[in-house]
């Protein structure tokens, strides 16, 4: 009898795949919705690569075509955040396939669990809006943003993954629903709806929320759910607006998603100016103190 | 017995006039699905070794051919769904019943040795035991790939290359990956270089991907219902 280790490794055997010459599959790296990713060594350029190859060459080829996409979109978003690729085609079994970047390092997800500083976290969540804010200027939407699909590098690098079912604005709306629950805007989850760059914000929000955790400061828990907001108009309606909300918080600034009480406006002017404050109040005690030694 | 290169639906051949290619096809189906049904009567419905094996023996005897394919629906349920529910209820009429069967017919199409499959009953894990549904599936798929090893097997001898399945078999036939030898290792035992170790290799897996899609498009009854078994069997699903 072939044992379940035997099937997993038959099963691996059977999708391995065929390339040529120029590049050696070393191992499997991860898998995706519709494909398989190996790490390879590209024997021309004497580097270590990924190759993202499907695991069925499908007849009607709407796979294909998929991966097809997100390669041409990987090729036109030339951006620190987003995965270069080097290569693409088609195994001699008619999978298609391309070749990218290598990155090493963790998924957002487990880092989140971590329980890094929230410091360090925002400045994760700064990146991934260049990188999305990057691709709307392309015209390009992600529609699949979450904590599993960004990766954080060795260096603290934060790349976006997993383009497979970004959507450009001249392409046609899919008549299935693509995205993943709990991250997909109401209007995304209705199959043929037109998405625009406001569903990738809701997801932003999203993803912030799980980034802040639940006890994050009110004025970020407000942002987040403006980010989320069911009704399109009433979310954020640039990533860029996000951005400079999420800096303001940052900065200690005022969030415009946050109507904050005269006591939260002072803990918050407080903490912004705290040195400054502390000095002044210091100045005035000695000031105080100095009088009332000079008065007795 | 020639290598088959392209192979059509069993469901489809169990409806031909050929009574040759419908014994086939019967004989095809009983091998695919003794073992797991086998399996799945011990596990789901507690029958004893003795019962289980009277009660496979009589589904795809006097069952099959009348009361599942023929009136099986690609249209609402893949087979295999399908033919596990048949087996649900043939196993629950069974038991209202309370008959014994008698053993017979299914020997001449197919010999089932069942103590054999009694004894992987005893290898699988707990976990897949408590998953009745999963557990059909990943006998089927083990069915699927013992018997697509042995067609790989076949295919190398008859071509003259018995030494490309050895290289195979001593690379992606060990479970262990700490036991699994190097290219280099294989090439010294087999007396081939490193090189042609690669090459056989990858033949061997070209080829044994192109008999188990063939495997599972006979075993599917529609073009859809083989591209959604056959992405549960290659895609993600493998890594759960």
């Amino acid at each position: 009898m072939i044992s379940d280790r035997g099937i997993t490794r038959l099963r691996e055997a059977a999708a391995w795949p065929e390339l040529d010459a120029r590049y050696e599959i070393t191992n499997v790296a991860g898998h995706g919705g519709m494909g398989t990713v190996y790490v390879a060594r590209d024997h021309v350029l004497d580097r270590e690569v990924a190759v993202k190859v499907l695991d069925l060459a499908d007849r009607r080829g709407s796979r294909a075509a998929r991966l097809a996409r997100e390669a041409h979109i990987l090729a036109r978003l030339d951006h620190p955040g987003i995965v270069p690729i080097h290569d693409a085609g088609t195994l001699p079994d008619g999978r298609a396939y391309y070749v990218m970047k290598l990155v090493r390092g963790r998924r957002l997800d487990d880092v989140i669990a971590e329980g890094r500083p929230l410091a360090e976290r925002l400045d994760t969540f700064a990146r991934v809006l260049d990188a999305v804010a990057f691709a709307h200027a392309h015209g390009i939407v992600h529609r699949d943003l979450k904590p599993e699909n960004v990766m954080i590098g060795a260096f603290g690098e934060v790349f976006v993954m997993d383009w497979g079912v970004a959507h450009e604005g001249s392409g046609d709306v899919e008549p299935v629903v693509v995205g993943t629950p709990g991250f997909m805007p109401p209007e995304q989850e209705r199959a043929g709806d037109a998405v625009d760059p406001r569903a990738d914000i809701f997801a932003l929000g999203s993803l912030l929320q799980h980034l802040a955790g639940d006890d994050a400061p009110a004025p970020l828990k407000a942002i987040a759910a403006k980010a989320r907001q069911t009704e399109v108009s009433a979310r954020y309606q640039h990533v860029e607006a996000l951005a400079a909300d999420v800096a303001r918080f940052r900065n200690q600034d005022r969030v415009d998603a946050y109507r904050e009480s005269p006591l939260e406006r002072a803990v918050r002017f407080y903490r912004r100016y705290e040195l400054p404050i502390l000095l002044l109040l210091a100045y005035i005690v000695m000031r105080f103190v100095l009088m009332v030694w000079r008065g007795i | 017995m020639p290598f088959p290169s392209t192979r059509l639906s069993v469901v489809e051949r169990t409806r031909s006039s050929d009574e040759e290619t419908r014994r086939i096809a019967l004989a095809t189906i009983i091998e695919a699905y003794w073992k797991p049904v086998y399996k799945y009567l011990r596990m789901k419905w507690a029958a004893d070794p003795e019962h289980a094996a009277d009660l496979t023996q009589e589904f795809f005897t006097t069952t099959l051919e009348k009361d599942v394919v023929g009136k099986y629906d690609p249209a609402r349920a893949r087979f295999r769904t399908y033919l596990r529910l048949c087996v649900d209820g043939f196993a629950s009429n069974a038991r209202k019943s309370e008959r014994r069967l008698k053993r017979g017919g299914a020997m001449t199409l197919v010999p089932l040795d069942f103590e054999t499959a009694e004894g992987e009953l005893a290898a699988i894990e707990p976990a897949a035991a408590s998953d009745v549904e999963e557990l059909f599936y990943r006998e089927w798929v083990r069915a699927l790939m013992e018997r697509s090893v042995d067609d790989l097997k076949r295919f190398a001898a008859e071509s003259g290359r018995p030494v490309m399945f050895e290289v195979f078999a001593r690379y992606d036939l060990v479970d262990e990956p700490e036991s699994r030898p190097t290219y280099t290792e294989i090439a010294r035992m087999l007396n081939l270089t490193t090189a042609t170790v690669t090459n056989h290799l990858a033949a061997m897996r070209k080829q044994f991907r192109k008999i188990l899609l063939d495997r599972l498009r006979e075993l599917t009854s529609s073009e859809a219902e083989w591209e959604s078994e056959a992405a549960r069997l290659l895609g993600p699903a493998r890594h759960r």
